[in-house]
């Protein structure tokens, strides 16, 4: 059970965000996806979840195709995208946001379920559920978009930027987080930052895209001890 | 002080009528971003399905849902057929956010024209399930009748079970959350073009029981051309504006504000002006407010 | 150079209206009444390419003012007696002003917002006819541009002079609108139209000029309609429908709402479709309900198609199409 991303190209309009990238993510590790603005990172993550369409290559996930696809086929097979920009819908209430993720599937009692260890996860959601999530603080929200992305019982969760607009306290917390659903959830995460040295501390290997194209992999302590990515990505 | 009461009876009971015409209307914008001037030829069209099963059954209360459904099957028809298109076709351009104005208004014309040569343009005849003879009392008659009540329970029960859909089931969850963030209703699972679909369905039926129940509270006769269908049009149609488009609670008030006022006006001031009362409440109504008593800043689009 | 470039347009103006004036001549009756209503649909549609196309807004309601601008005008002539060119003038200026109240109003609400407040005036503004006298209720009153002068000649007929003052009118209209869009005011617009946020950084005062285009758009309406009401010879309440207004928003539709080149497509084509409707009917023989629909069910479908499949218009279309095989050869 991997992700596997196979010389994949995706064109916006003329422009080309993604060319030729391949990758694989085994599963049950952390992989965070690092590149300056404009290198692709959200682009691939949306074709992955199948909001983006592709224009060549593949992408496999237990043996699911995720290009071709919508959506709202992909979230069945166990793949949640939580998109940029504190994923929520403000006019509904958290309980509705956390409810949403969790609408596809027939077994109400395992949703149920869902919720009440998403509410252990996020303690903070769990005495806010019927505020409207307009009224919740930045960090909350980015809560509450986990959340729901966790009430859909993924096995593979694609954040994007998690980490945009909070203090640094709550980036570290959400972060923590993160590495807690992979290491005792076994949840298999690709994390996309900019946020690159908060991303690889918590990440088991990481991809750094550069225009479009995959500049360096490598286990995230190669990485991080790699130069020419100090350099460029991690400011020292 | 008798004809005071007469005034907001008259005045509610249009009112309620005109809410249920807005909620098609928002129902539509909030799953497809689209104000649908075709809503109130859409009614029509139900209502001469209605008459259809008027004819062959002679039952108001078979003609009801005949005409519900009839009208939700073209609804979801036409958003299937021709909304798709259109998003599809026309989402880009300088005339993007005009485009789906004038197509609806292309689809007017059209359902009218199709409705004039299939039934023609001469007044046909529904009978309401009883009296519209005012109840009295002592030697005055008043300006509320057996339909006129059965008109008003009919449209709360509606507006009760549309509330209770979109608040407590997860069919409403679905079309809530479509309306306001598509992307993430897809993400979450949401099959979004099939709960446009629905949503035009439940407008489409809305909107048939405003025309059925429109049509027996004025003289019963009814064509393509008849006032009652004009009024219904610019009605539900000024009352999902003075709502807010966004919400059924906006689309009921803006339905009762709309409906009291105009009869106040008609009562008070002068029938003649019948046509151009409602246009000066919305443009009051928008000056204080110009997204509406319920409405949002700025519309959402996506 | 540009100024010469002005002047060459000014001469294909002059050049069209000769070939008009040919025209005029050597067509029967029935054609030459055509022809007038041509070009007030020429002129009704380009005040609503103006305003759509150009400064992004919608009205449903210019069959509204097209009436104000009728009544203003039938109101001056009957009352006190104006020369004609001056009548026009104040249908212009009348309906101008009306046009600045309700883009006042316009200004402060967004799409949908605007088409019902504009919708809702053209359904309630002509009823108004019926609340003063002077406006003649239903009935309407007789509007005469008197006869043509003799100096024209003997077989000058009277639509033949109908046809000299609307196909005159329009030119010039089509010419002003034309030099506007092209001016600053016309750039404001678009600038307004694709971002007004931008526009507004820029220094544009977007809502002042999206009044100003409401302004222009009515004056010219307003001339439509009084040209209109000459052709029909009575102005009253039932001249403007609702589907006086629709009718005007297919035929701007139908010449490509952001292009004002196409307009004699759309005033044409709304012209011609009874006409075609009528040779269809005969020629296949359909029912007689059919018949008197198929002129309205023509135009919607047509409207339907154009903003389904061609929604910016056949020139656009045309250009478009060009500049991408243009730039294939370039390669």
């Amino acid at each position: 059970m991997t992700l596997t991303v196979n010389e994949l190209t995706i064109h916006h309009g003329a422009i080309c965000a993604i060319s030729d990238v391949s990758f694989t993510v085994p599963k049950g590790q952390l992989t965070a996806v690092i590149g300056a603005n404009g290198a692709g990172k959200t682009t691939l993550l949306r074709t992955l979840s199948g909001l983006n369409k592709s224009t060549h290559g593949t992408a496999t996930w237990n043996e699911h195709n995720l290009l071709h696809s919508k959506p709202e086929t992909i979230v069945r097979h166990g793949v949640s995208h939580v998109s940029e920009g504190k994923a929520v819908i403000p006019e509904l209430s958290v309980v509705e946001n956390l409810e949403l993720g969790a609408i596809w599937r027939k077994n109400k009692k395992e949703a149920a379920e869902s919720k009440a260890a998403v509410t252990d996860i996020f303690p903070r959601l769990g005495e806010r559920l019927n505020q409207r999530a307009d009224t919740l603080s930045g960090g909350e929200r980015q809560m509450l978009a986990i959340g729901r992305a966790l009430m859909s019982k993924p096995e593979l969760l694609l954040l994007d930027e998690p980490s945009l607009g909070l203090a640094p306290l709550v980036v570290e917390q959400i972060f923590q987080t993160i590495r807690d659903l992979t290491t005792t959830m076994g949840l298999t995460v690709v994390l996309v930052e900019q946020n690159a040295m908060g991303a690889l501390k918590i990440a088991d290997q990481g991809i750094v895209l550069n225009l479009g194209k995959v500049a360096v992999t490598g286990t995230a302590q190669s990485l991080i001890a790699d130069p020419q990515v100090r350099a460029a990505y991690l400011g020292y | 002080m008798f004809q005071l009461l007469n005034t907001i009876l008259i005045g509610i009971t249009a009112g309620a009528i005109y809410s249920l015409m807005a909620t098609a209307i928002v129902l539509v914008w909030r799953s497809t971003r689209v104000i649908n001037f075709a809503q109130a030829g859409m009614a029509l069209l139900s209502t001469y399905f209605g008459y259809e099963a008027m004819v062959h059954f002679n039952s108001f209360w078979i003609a009801l849902p005949v005409a519900m459904v009839g009208g939700a099957a073209v609804a979801a028809l036409i958003e299937l057929v021709f909304m798709r298109l259109l998003v599809k076709r026309s989402s880009t351009g300088p005339i993007a956010a005009v485009a789906p104005i004038i197509a609806t208004l292309g689809l007017l014309g059209l359902i009218k024209g199709l409705i004039s040569t299939f039934w023609g343009g001469a007044d046909v005849r529904l009978v309401g399930p009883v009296t519209n003879i005012g109840y009295s009392i002592g030697d005055k008659t008043l300006a509320f009748s057996p339909l006129k009540l059965l008109t008003l329970c009919t449209v709360v029960v509606l507006m009760l079970l549309l509330t209770v859909l979109f608040q407590k089931s997860n069919i409403g969850l679905s079309l809530r959350a479509s309306a306001y963030s598509p992307e993430i209703a897809r993400l979450s699972g949401v099959k979004v073009d099939f709960v446009r679909t629905l949503g035009w369905s439940l407008a489409g039926a809305s909107g048939a029981v405003a025309g059925m129940f429109q049509t027996v509270n004025g003289n019963g006769a009814f064509s393509p051309e008849s006032i009652e269908f004009s009024l219904l049009l610019i009605s539900g149609f000024i009352a999902a504006i003075i709502g807010g488009l966004e919400s059924l609670i906006g689309a009921v008030i803006g339905g009762l504000v709309l409906g009291l006022v105009v009869s106040f006006v008609l009562m008070y001031i002068s029938s003649s002006l019948f046509f151009i009362a409602p246009f000066l409440i919305l443009l009051i109504i928008l000056f204080i407010r110009p997204q509406g008593i319920i409405g949002v800043k700025a519309a959402r689009r996506g | 150079m540009d100024k010469l470039k002005g002047a060459n347009k000014l001469g294909l103006y002059v050049v069209s209206g000769f070939i008009l004036f040919l025209l005029g001549n050597r067509v029967d009756e029935l054609r030459v009444y055509q022809g007038a209503s041509i070009a007030v649909f020429v002129v009704a549609i380009s005040s609503i390419i103006l305003l759509t196309g150009y400064s992004g807004q919608v009205s449903l309601g210019h069959g509204a003012l097209m009436a104000i601008g009728a009544y203003s005008a039938v109101i001056s002539r009957n009352s006190f007696h104006t020369p004609v060119i001056l009548t026009f003038v104040i249908a212009v200026l009348i309906a101008a002003i009306g046009g600045a109240l309700l883009g006042a109003a316009a200004a402060r609400l967004s799409g949908p917002y605007l088409a019902g407040t504009t919708l809702a005036l053209a359904i309630g503004l002509p009823s108004l006819a019926n609340q003063f006298s002077i406006l003649g209720g239903e009935q309407g009153i007789f509007f005469d541009v008197g006869f043509p002068p003799p100096s024209l000649g003997e077989g000058f007929t009277q639509y033949k002079w109908f046809f000299w003052i609307a196909a005159l009118a329009a030119l010039i209209s089509m010419w002003l609108v034309a030099n506007i869009l092209r001016s600053r005011f016309g750039r404001n617009w678009r600038a307004g139209r694709s971002n007004e946020t931008a526009a507004a950084l820029s220094g544009i005062n977007v809502s002042r000029s999206k009044i100003l285009a409401f302004t222009i758009s009515a004056g010219v309406a307003g001339l439509a309609g009084a040209l209109l009401s000459m052709t029909i010879g009575i102005v009253s309440p039932s001249a403007f429908p609702l589907t006086l207004s629709f009718s005007l928003l297919t035929g701007a539709v139908l010449s490509g709402v952001s292009t004002l080149s196409g307009v004699m497509i759309g005033a044409v084509t709304l012209v011609a479709i009874p006409e075609i409707a009528d040779a269809v009917a005969t020629r296949i023989g359909v029912s007689e309900r059919l018949t008197t629909n198929l002129p309205g069910l023509m135009v919607s479908t047509l409207l339907i198609l154009t903003v389904l499949f061609v929604p910016n218009g056949p020139v656009e279309q045309h250009r478009t199409r060009q500049a991408r095989k243009a730039a294939r050869e370039k390669h």
